[in-house]
């Protein structure tokens, strides 16, 4: 199974980042995927790393990153995503959820 | 006048073929096995109306592969009638030119090959119908002349017992034998004397001890091994702003991992909403094994059931105050009643589906597969003869924004028909498409129209991973399409909605994301379902349900 990676870079106007220094969620299963979320600084922007078998797709993650970032205002941080074939379902799913976990503090919320 | 004319033909002709299958009954009703080909030569006549009993579970598998061994030189041209094409021996028939014709309502497995034959020539298409729709036309021009049917156990007189899988038997027995037709039922045994009696021996006139029990398909069961955190999401959504919402007291599932997941979130998110008691009490439904969590926790008050379901018999028959029950203490089943009741009875209908347009019709034909209708769109649309009222028919019928337009200021109820979809299925397909391919379908085998399993004027809501589309509520069909735009996520379609538009319809509650409804995504988890696994539902059922082999894991 050949993989490709994908970068893609946003910038939000006021950006804020993840709450811990780093945080793991996920698992590469079929249909699934992992987000590695990590505290960086990046002069207020975005990296995002996907390696995925899928082809043919680049705008269609472009799009479903875009609307993730864009909406939670994240800024100084770096995503990697290692997917077996998630649908875009899954990957809006799985960030909205890495962010929740990136933010806990000491198991708490926020 | 009337002295010429023959007033009894049909009885007489019976009388005939009566006369030539007589040699070949040993006792009573008795045909014995090997002889089956010859009674079928001896009653079947070229071009008859012939029903096959078959449905999505129990199949009368002898007498079809019976059928494919009669010479087609005495017997051809018959006209098939019968609501499945699942077996392989149910095309056979065509094939070796034994049958011409087919009128059918689902044909699962087979729909590749039959798809393939009409092109080919090989099968004449009647119409596709709904079961119910199909059983309908039995009393009308598509009555058989002889029925084939199946039961567990006969006696010597013809008595049946179809017990737990009495489904579609009483209904083609009825409409076959009060027209002067021939019936003639393959059973599992011979006995003495039956557990109860489901099929009187009047109506029956041969009964043959089949050389092994017939083919039954668990086709309800879903193993919750299988259900995705996206399952569990989109069932959250429904569960809080449509079952919630509406207050559902009366409902039908299809058969997906969406409503298998909901039936699992009922004793765990459904307890939490406050909602037991408020709504799921009445169902018309097989006896799902993923409905047992909320039966358990007293969810259920009845289940009218379709067909039985494979390892689920024991479990039934200990909880009678749930199930409808005989004397004898076994389920009867039947789905001409059942799907009466889904029509008429039930607030709702909720089910998966493949492809939606960007009108909100929907439809699981694909190109070069004819897979019929079974139940969905009889249970899946607004029942226009319904007349008596229920907080979740009126409330959903107030909240309709074409009504006036059709009826002034007269109100009127409706029922809620859901369809529940991923944006992108498995494959990255997505589940939103300018045109059907129901399309291409109909093209391909020259139907006369698309076959739609639900039409955008009875869908009510539509369910993706993005939110609910209350579709009803729109007041026009630019509004409806903005509102299915809205639930479409990255696909084609959605991704020319509008964030403007997306907002007003927000407003306006036309449209819900998780958000305003109130639910936290983080939670969406499998860990939230009742049962994770088979063995989890088994366990529930205190070792009552005893799943299949193929469903056995552990």
């Amino acid at each position: 199974m050949a993989l490709n990676e994908l970068k893609f870079e946003y910038k939000n106007e006021k950006s804020v980042s993840i709450k811990k220094e780093w945080s793991h969620l996920g698992v590469v299963g079929s249909g699934d995927m992992e987000v590695l979320m990590e505290k960086k600084d990046l002069g207020g922007a975005v990296q995002v790393k996907v390696v995925t078998p899928v082809t043919g797709f680049d705008k269609v993650w472009n799009l479903v990153l875009e609307k993730f970032i864009k909406s939670s205002n994240l800024g100084n941080v770096s995503i990697e995503i290692n997917d077996n074939n998630a649908t875009p379902v899954v990957v809006s799913m799985r960030l909205r959820q890495a962010l929740a976990e990136a933010n806990k503090v000491n198991g708490g919320e926020e | 006048m009337g002295e010429d004319r023959v007033w009894d033909s049909l009885k007489r002709d019976t009388d005939e073929r009566m006369r030539k299958a007589a040699p070949l009954v040993k006792e009573g009703k008795i045909v014995a096995a090997k002889d089956t080909v010859a009674l079928l030569e001896a009653v079947i006549r070229p071009h008859d109306k012939v029903n096959l009993e078959g449905n999505n579970q129990k199949q009368a598998d002898f007498l079809a592969e019976c059928l494919c061994k009669v010479d087609p030189s005495k017997v051809y041209g018959l006209h098939m009638v019968q609501s499945v094409l699942a077996l392989p021996s149910h095309l056979d028939v065509f094939e070796k030119g034994i049958a011409k014709k087919v009128d059918y309502s689902f044909s699962g497995p087979q729909a590749g090959r039959l798809a393939q034959f009409v092109r080919e020539g090989k099968i004449e298409l009647g119409a596709i119908h709904t079961y119910l729709e199909l059983f309908a036309r039995y009393f009308a021009d598509l009555t058989p002349r002889v029925a084939l049917i199946v039961a567990y156990e006969a006696d010597k007189e013809g008595n049946l017992y179809t017990g737990f899988n009495t489904e579609d038997t009483p209904v083609i027995v009825e409409a076959t034998k009060f027209r002067q037709g021939i019936v003639i039922a393959q059973v599992n045994k011979i006995v003495d004397k039956l557990p109860r009696v489901d099929i009187p021996a009047d109506w029956v006139d041969f009964v043959i001890e089949a050389p092994k029990p017939f083919y039954i398909e668990p086709l309800f069961t879903r193993d919750p091994a299988l259900i995705t955190d996206t399952h569990v999401l989109m069932g959250m959504m429904a569960l809080k702003g449509i079952y919630g919402e509406y207050e559902v007291q009366r409902l039908n599932h299809g058969v997906g991992f969406f409503t298998a997941a909901i039936e699992l979130l009922l004793p765990t998110y459904g307890e939490e909403l406050g909602l037991k008691g408020k709504i799921c009490s009445y169902w018309a439904l097989n006896p799902h094994p993923t409905m047992i969590p909320a039966i358990e926790s007293g969810w259920v008050k009845a289940i009218h059931c379709f067909g039985g379901e494979l390892g689920m018999e024991e479990y039934v028959k200990a909880r009678s105050d749930v199930f409808f029950i005989g004397p004898d203490g076994t389920l009867r089943s039947n789905r001409a009643f059942s799907q009466t009741a889904g029509h008429y009875a039930m607030d709702m209908f909720i089910g998966g589906t493949l492809q939606f347009d960007k009108y909100g019709n929907s439809s699981t034909a694909t190109a070069n597969r004819i897979a019929g209708f079974g139940g969905a769109p009889n249970m899946g649309c607004d029942p226009k003869g319904r007349r008596h009222v229920t907080g979740s028919w009126l409330k959903c019928g107030s909240e309709f924004g074409m009504q006036e337009q059709m009826l002034g200021n007269m109100p009127r109820g409706k029922k809620l028909v859901v369809q529940m979809q991923e944006t992108f299925k498995e494959k990255l397909e997505p589940a939103f498409l300018e045109e059907l391919d129901a399309w291409k379908l109909m093209k391909n085998a020259n139907l006369e129209l698309p076959p739609v399993m639900i039409y955008a004027d009875d869908l009510t809501h539509i369910v993706t991973e993005e939110g609910i589309a209350y579709i009803h509520k729109c007041r026009t069909l630019e509004e409806r399409m903005a509102a299915v735009r809205a639930v479409a996520g990255f696909t084609a379609i959605g991704l020319q909605a509008d964030e403007k538009e997306n907002a007003e319809l927000r407003e306006k509650g036309i449209v819900k994301t998780p958000e305003d409804l109130g639910i936290d995504i983080t939670r969406a988890n499998r860990s939230l379902l009742a049962a994770k696994s088979i063995k989890e539902l088994v366990e529930w059922s205190g070792g009552l349900y005893n799943p299949p082999a193929r469903f056995r894991n552990w």
